[in-house]
């Protein structure tokens, strides 16, 4: 039985995968970041090796969580900042409810932050009273359109900058416009005034440095840095799985995180954040929040097989190579993490049974796993969702037809006989060919079925065993 | 050399040409060839599917003939099914009896044309065939055996053959075994982008050490009316 998820994903993708102008869009936009991300791959000494040094450094950080987590923690309290720890998305949702009522605060600004869309936090704000607005453009894009984000770091990719002056005439009343500059200017304009109005500001995290507990924020606006530093409450929403353990760390996955996930040497703009303003600075928030979220990364990290998806940095190499993601598009999903990480890290987040279909839509080409800058060994964990989710509750006909073909297989001269029945089967196929009384629809419907061999390759063979005896000399 | 050809259960049904080609290649070159007429398939698409234990009723056969086969090297015409053996057989009989033989006929498991170049040191197999061809990399050859460049050494020996690279040929062309039933509008658009880049090469052929993914490419392409075809490399290799 289909779940409703899974569903979704059939239904969704099918359209998507067929309509030839998402196609189309997508390809171009990536090839553009695939040209500059070969570029900024080539300034590195050693590509691979960084990618090496980053996998090591993320598996010490992951491995040894529960002691970089206290340090990151405590470094941070010693500079005033509150630091709160949320087990579950509803916990979450109440802390930062909870800070922003004692802070009487009436609106916020808030900067990209995928941990937030994953506790749906917006949602919780808006029905709680309070007015949320996204600083960066391509989320206030897809907010304005009560749309979750397209990608993890390109949120408005999918749209046209035809349709983006369209969406800003009819909510924001501009004059159309297709000049990036203008588009962004309008955004820009109105999103100046809630920096300033605003009363709490809401960030994600980067990074977390255990060393010297510091968020590290990278970003091309400008638009983080408003939130953090206007606002008189900062909060940081970030995972636990963000901890790397020393400063040093950074200068391996800043310039790797931008090559990898938007083709840049250095995202433009990378800041730290320590604590709220101290006595004697002119600026920073009265109050800082960290909130580290864990919803279900620790099931992650109970997994020996599969932990190492907690390296991932949320660059979106992975989705932005994926011959699946291209076609299907980031929101047929319909989880918060989409492409091949997402399939991989959402049956262990959100339920294996109601999440294993994105496991098994994947041809398992292993370009995801190829791109991945931390070394998630992807492809593989998919398999291996496939077979956790199978072992636990098979889908029986598969089952069946599997054992089969397994009895079959390994019965040769049963085997040979019923081959001439697929020839004669095959004969009749063009009666229902691709139509609904075809058994082989799935395929047949899009592609034509090479016929059954007049000789096999058995047949071939022992024929020419056959030919080869009868040359010998009779001894 | 004494050589065993492992031939997959689609290219024993459905492309035996490619087979037969390996065979007469492989005899061209001196060396002697066996085949066991009772291993039908590798297991993977039990294994694909996420049924391991249904995976190893069909694989179980194949590591114990082959670990008593005494040939030099297993030949197999078909990268995918190749990392069958060589890389995921570990995987699907760790902590059972056949763990350390299943490993071990990986060892000796080869990859067509990673065995001529890499194993034999061949490139040029005194094939000749005049047209003008472009190479699709199958994804499991390519990422799970490192095969990129045997084949196209190989393709580069062959007389009066002009190879010609499509863009995005690494890309997957959507096959991906009971991928491609399970999810076939996917499966399809996938296939599609792939076709695109091979016509735009406007070569006669599309070559590959796959026939599985041949089958989708050549599926997709009869379907639309184009006239390009493919061929399995061995059938290139085998002309002369």
């Amino acid at each position: 039985m289909a779940t409703g998820s899974s569903q979704q994903f059939k239904t969704d993708s099918k359209r998507v995968a067929g309509d030839l102008r998402h196609r189309g869009l997508i390809q171009t936009a990536l090839s553009k970041y695939e040209t500059s991300r070969d570029l900024q791959k080539s300034a590195f000494q050693d590509w691979q090796g960084a990618r090496q040094a980053a996998a090591e450094r993320k598996w010490d950080a992951i491995n040894h969580l529960d002691q970089y987590l206290v340090e990151f923690a405590s470094k941070l309290e010693a500079r005033g900042t509150k630091v709160h720890w949320a087990t579950t998305p509803e916990q979450a949702r109440e802390i930062i409810l909870g800070i922003i009522r004692e802070a009487g605060a009436r609106s916020i600004i808030k900067s990209k932050a995928m941990t937030a869309e994953e506790i749906h936090l917006n949602e919780a704000l808006e029905k709680a009273g309070y007015s949320v607005v996204e600083s960066d453009l391509g989320e206030y894009i897809v907010q304005l359109r009560n749309e979750a984000p397209y990608h993890i770091v390109f949120p408005a990719m999918h749209l046209t900058r035809g349709e983006i002056s369209a969406l800003f005439t009819e909510k924001l009343g501009s004059a159309p416009t297709e000049n990036p500059e203008d588009l962004t200017m309008i955004a820009r304009n109105i999103l100046r005034d809630k920096y300033i109005s605003a009363d709490v500001g809401i960030t994600g995290a980067n990074f977390g440095v255990a060393e010297t507990g510091m968020i590290s924020i990278t970003e091309n606006e400008g638009n983080a840095r408003l939130t953090a530093a206007l606002p008189r409450v900062m909060i940081t929403l970030m995972g636990i799985e963000k901890i790397v353990a020393k400063l040093s760390d950074l200068a391996l996955f800043l310039p790797m995180l931008a090559t990898a996930g938007a083709g840049q040497s250095l995202t433009g703009y990378n800041s730290m954040y320590g604590g709220p303003r101290m006595q004697g600075e002119c600026d920073g928030p009265e109050q800082y929040h960290v909130v580290l979220l864990d919803n279900s990364r620790t099931h992650l990290l109970a997994d020996p097989e599969q932990r190492d998806a907690l390296h991932c940095i949320r660059c979106g190499a992975c989705l932005n190579v994926c011959p699946i993601y291209r076609n299907v598009g980031g929101h047929s999903y319909g989880t918060t993490y989409s492409g091949p990480v997402g399939s991989v890290i959402t049956p262990h987040l959100r339920g294996l049974q109601e999440w294993k279909h994105l496991s098994q839509a994947s041809s398992l080409c292993g370009a995801c796993t190829e791109a991945c800058p931390v070394k998630i060994d992807l492809h593989h964990h998919l398999l291996q969702n496939r077979r956790n989710a199978m072992a636990q509750k098979p889908v029986r006909w598969e089952k069946m037809a599997f054992h089969a073909f397994g009895f079959l297989a390994n019965r040769p001269a049963l085997l040979r006989a019923l081959i001439p029945f697929g020839r004669l089967a095959q004969k009749f196929q063009w009666i229902v060919k691709g139509g609904p009384l075809d058994p082989a629809r799935a395929w047949t419907e899009t592609r034509d079925l090479p016929p059954i061999a007049t000789k096999t390759f058995t047949d071939q063979w022992r024929a020419k065993k056959r030919a080869a005896s009868s040359k010998e000399p009779v001894q | 050399m004494k050589v065993t050809l492992f031939v997959p259960c689609f290219m024993n049904t459905m492309y035996p040409q490619a087979g037969m080609s390996i065979v007469s290649v492989l005899e061209r070159l001196g060396h002697t060839v066996n085949f066991h007429e009772d291993l039908f398939c590798c297991g993977q698409p039990a294994f694909n599917a996420g049924y391991w234990d249904e995976a190893r009723k069909v694989a179980g056969p194949v590591v114990e003939t082959l670990a008593a086969d005494s040939a030099d090297a297993i030949v197999i015409g078909s990268g995918s099914c190749g990392a069958m053996l060589k890389v995921f057989y570990g995987d699907l009989f760790a902590g059972t009896p056949l763990a350390s033989a299943a490993v071990a006929v990986g060892k000796r498991t080869w990859e067509f044309s990673d065995f001529l170049v890499t194993k034999l040191g061949v490139t040029d197999v005194g094939a000749r065939f005049p047209a003008k061809v472009t190479f699709h990399d199958g994804c499991h050859g390519l990422r799970e055996l490192k095969v990129k460049q045997q084949p196209r050494r190989l393709l580069e020996h062959v007389q009066g053959l002009e190879l010609v690279e499509m863009r995005d040929s690494e890309t997957c062309c959507g096959f991906g075994g009971t991928f491609s039933a399970k999810f076939p509008a996917i499966s399809t658009a996938m296939g599609e982008v792939k076709c695109a880049a091979a016509v735009q090469t406007e070569a006669e052929y599309i070559v590959s050490n796959d026939s599985s993914c041949l089958m989708q490419i050549q599926g997709l392409l009869d379907r639309q009316g184009k006239p390009l075809k493919t061929m399995h490399l061995a059938e290139v290799l085998a002309h002369q």
